[in-house]
């Protein structure tokens, strides 16, 4: 098996990423929490109101979660494409 | 012990704390001085960041305001969390790797253009000049409140503090400061939180007691209780919205985007060793802010139900201590209208009169009184009031002194400074920002809180689209990113100035453009910057080979990509 393995490859992954976690970070923020927070209001989980409970809550975890995955999906990309840092940047 | 007691003792111990820290963590060089040498810990420059990030604001307000607000109080918990995703995707790891010490370096460099970096150190004052004069506010405020002295040396006081540590430690001083400073002010934030919740609801995590039934054993849902005495004294549902979709919707995104844009949370992620240490800071950044930000939302609805269960419908004779003590402070006013003696408590929405008024801030500093909490627990939050303010404060004042000293002076004045000067002027500089924030702390411009609006909308008309654009199109030059700039600028800051100060009398729903308020409009600027910059920078040359060349290098970690697999 082939592989890219060029800097323009890397960026092209990079943008991949970025669309798709940025894609559930505007879902659960202006979708689920702004505007389709009233339909959500209908559908209880405890005393929570969910739309209620994203906005105030649910997407404050998400986005928490999301850096969380992204430094983790970096790091192997980083070193797949051997373009990772060096222990010690010693500038 | 007495409440005043506990005061002096928690506030002295965090003091001495940050003094001592700031002996220890003396800056050096020039590089120690801006960027804190590159070498402070993902974890810890996380904290620092969330530090500088939670202002007075943040810790004294925020809680207060959401409480007030209802559901609508979510653009604020969103506004200022999720430009951290922004600026962790986005930003922070590109701008890591260009290095350099400031967001004006990057778009001088990235633009060509010494314009541009004017253009960029002119924001970055305002920006944070606006700012800093609220926080200084708030350390005279916590002072006079808890340790009964006068705001004027409350100010002082705080000066003397910032002014130690941020002249003689700089970056560096400041970063482990803040660290500190995280730490208290999380606990205090935390503890009076965890007793409500407990409280109330008999669960000792807030955020899942905000969504438990009460500790009365009545079964009733805490936020079902909320809702019912708001329909039933005249007050909007807790949990409904009452702004329009749209303006909700543009408020949150210029919160989002201008925190993305603010300098002073930028500048933090050049102190961190490597690009992939950018990354995972604004990760433990955002994680440590969200502890505060997820409480914040269950403390305004305990605070609320609270308020409203003691206070509505109390004959004034039975008043509690704590409601005389904070009507002395003119944070709560009643007027007894029907002269029956008895505090009616009402909303908009009902027939009879309302009779009291309440300051949104006491809901933070007051909820430990209202519930009867320990006095050690009210002198904590004392200093956590004051870890939150002096750690903005500190962070800003460095923005200004860099601004001042290395963009201005070392780049645009006098390139041929040495650095021993240029760190000797920084010193002075943050001196001398220092003494100007403590002036607009003691005569505070009657707008400050119309000001804030304009910090985070020009950040995000003016620097976000800037610094996107520089690094994600290798197209964009300096006539496209001015161009831009200006106009996002001006758009914005027209719209603001206009309802804000010339006709604040139409400052209403009817009058705004497509219903979008003041607070929103930066979103629009922002989107008018990326279109005019497109436009323009197609129309004209596209930036020299060298430009194109160093875009390609901030988006790739290490120098030169080896082309195999490992």
């Amino acid at each position: 098996m082939t592989q890219d393995y060029s800097a323009a490859s890397y960026w092209k992954k990079n943008l991949q990423y970025l669309s798709i976690l940025l894609s559930v970070w505007f879902i659960v923020s202006y979708g689920c929490g702004i505007l389709f927070v009233d339909q959500l209001n209908k559908i209880r989980i405890g005393g929570f109101y969910l739309g209620f409970w994203f906005a105030q809550q649910g997407a404050i975890y998400v986005f928490v979660i999301l850096i969380g995955i992204y430094v983790q999906l970096m790091k192997r990309l980083d070193r797949q494409y051997n373009v990772h840092e060096q222990e010690a940047d010693p500038s | 012990m007495n409440v005043q007691t506990w005061t002096y003792i928690m506030v002295g111990l965090s003091f001495t704390l940050y003094i001592g820290i700031a002996i220890w963590a003396k800056a050096k060089t020039r590089r120690d001085f801006y960027v804190a040498g590159k070498h402070v810990h993902p974890i810890l420059n996380g904290m620092a960041t969330a530090a500088d990030w939670m202002s007075a604001a943040s810790f004294i307000s925020m809680a207060g305001l959401i409480s007030f607000m209802g559901r609508d109080g979510a653009v604020y918990l969103m506004g200022w969390t999720g430009g951290y995703v922004l600026l962790a995707l986005l930003l922070a790891p590109y701008l890591r790797k260009f290095g350099k010490f400031t967001v004006p370096d990057f778009v001088g460099d990235r633009y060509y253009s010494q314009g541009a970096r004017f253009v960029a150190i002119v924001c970055a004052i305002f920006v944070s000049f606006t700012y800093v004069a609220g926080q200084m506010r708030g350390v005279g405020i916590v002072f006079s409140r808890f340790l009964n002295v006068d705001i004027t040396v409350g100010v002082l006081i705080g000066m003397g503090i910032v002014f130690f540590y941020a002249v003689l430690g700089g970056m560096k001083g400041i970063t482990y400061t803040q660290v500190a400073q995280y730490c208290v002010l999380i606990v205090a934030y935390l503890v009076p939180a965890i007793f409500i919740s407990l409280l109330m609801t008999d669960t000792l995590i807030p955020q899942i007691g905000f969504g438990g039934t009460l500790a009365d054993g009545s079964g009733v849902y805490l936020l079902d209780k909320l809702n019912g005495l708001s329909a039933e004294l005249g007050f909007n549902s807790y949990t409904d919205g009452h702004k329009t979709t749209i303006d909700v919707f543009f408020i949150t995104a210029a919160l989002m985007v201008g925190t993305a844009g603010l300098p002073h949370v930028i500048v933090r992620f050049y102190t961190v060793p490597k690009v992939a240490a950018a990354r995972s800071s604004a990760g433990w950044a955002l994680l440590f802010i969200a502890l505060l930000y997820t409480t914040a939302p269950a403390v305004a609805a305990f605070a609320r139900t609270n308020l409203l269960t003691t206070v509505s419908n109390m004959a004034y004779e039975q008043a509690p201590e704590w409601f005389k003590n904070w009507e002395e402070t003119g944070l709560i006013k009643f007027d007894d209208k029907n002269k029956d003696g008895v505090i009616q408590y009402r909303g908009p929405n009902s027939d009879i009169e309302n009779e009291l008024t309440i300051d949104r801030d006491i809901m933070v500093l007051a909820n430990p009184e209202i519930a009867n909490l320990p006095n050690w627990v009210i002198g904590l939050v004392a200093a956590g009031g004051l870890a939150a303010a002096l750690s903005t404060a500190a962070g800003l004042l460095l923005v200004i002194s860099t601004s001042i000293a290395h963009d201005l002076l070392k780049k645009e004045l006098m390139p041929n400074i040495s650095h021993e000067k240029e760190l000797l002027a920084a010193r002075i500089s943050a001196g001398f920002a220092v003494c100007i924030a403590g002036y607009f702390g003691l005569h505070p411009p009657g707008f400050v809180a119309e000001v804030v609006a304009f910090a985070f909308g020009l950040a995000a008309s003016s620097f976000f689209p800037a610094i996107i654009m520089g690094i994600f199109s290798k197209r964009m030059n300096k006539y496209g990113a001015i161009s831009g700039m200006i106009i996002g600028l001006i758009f914005t800051a027209a719209y603001i100035i206009y309802f804000k100060f010339i006709h604040p009398e139409w400052n209403t729903p009817s009058h705004w453009w497509f219903g979008i308020s003041p607070e929103g409009i930066g979103t629009m600027g922002m989107l008018i910057n990326f279109f005019v910059a497109n436009v323009v920078s197609y129309r004209t040359a596209p930036p020299p080979l060298e430009i194109q060349e160093l875009v390609e290098q901030i988006r790739i970690p290490r120098q030169e990509p080896k082309s195999q697999a490992t």
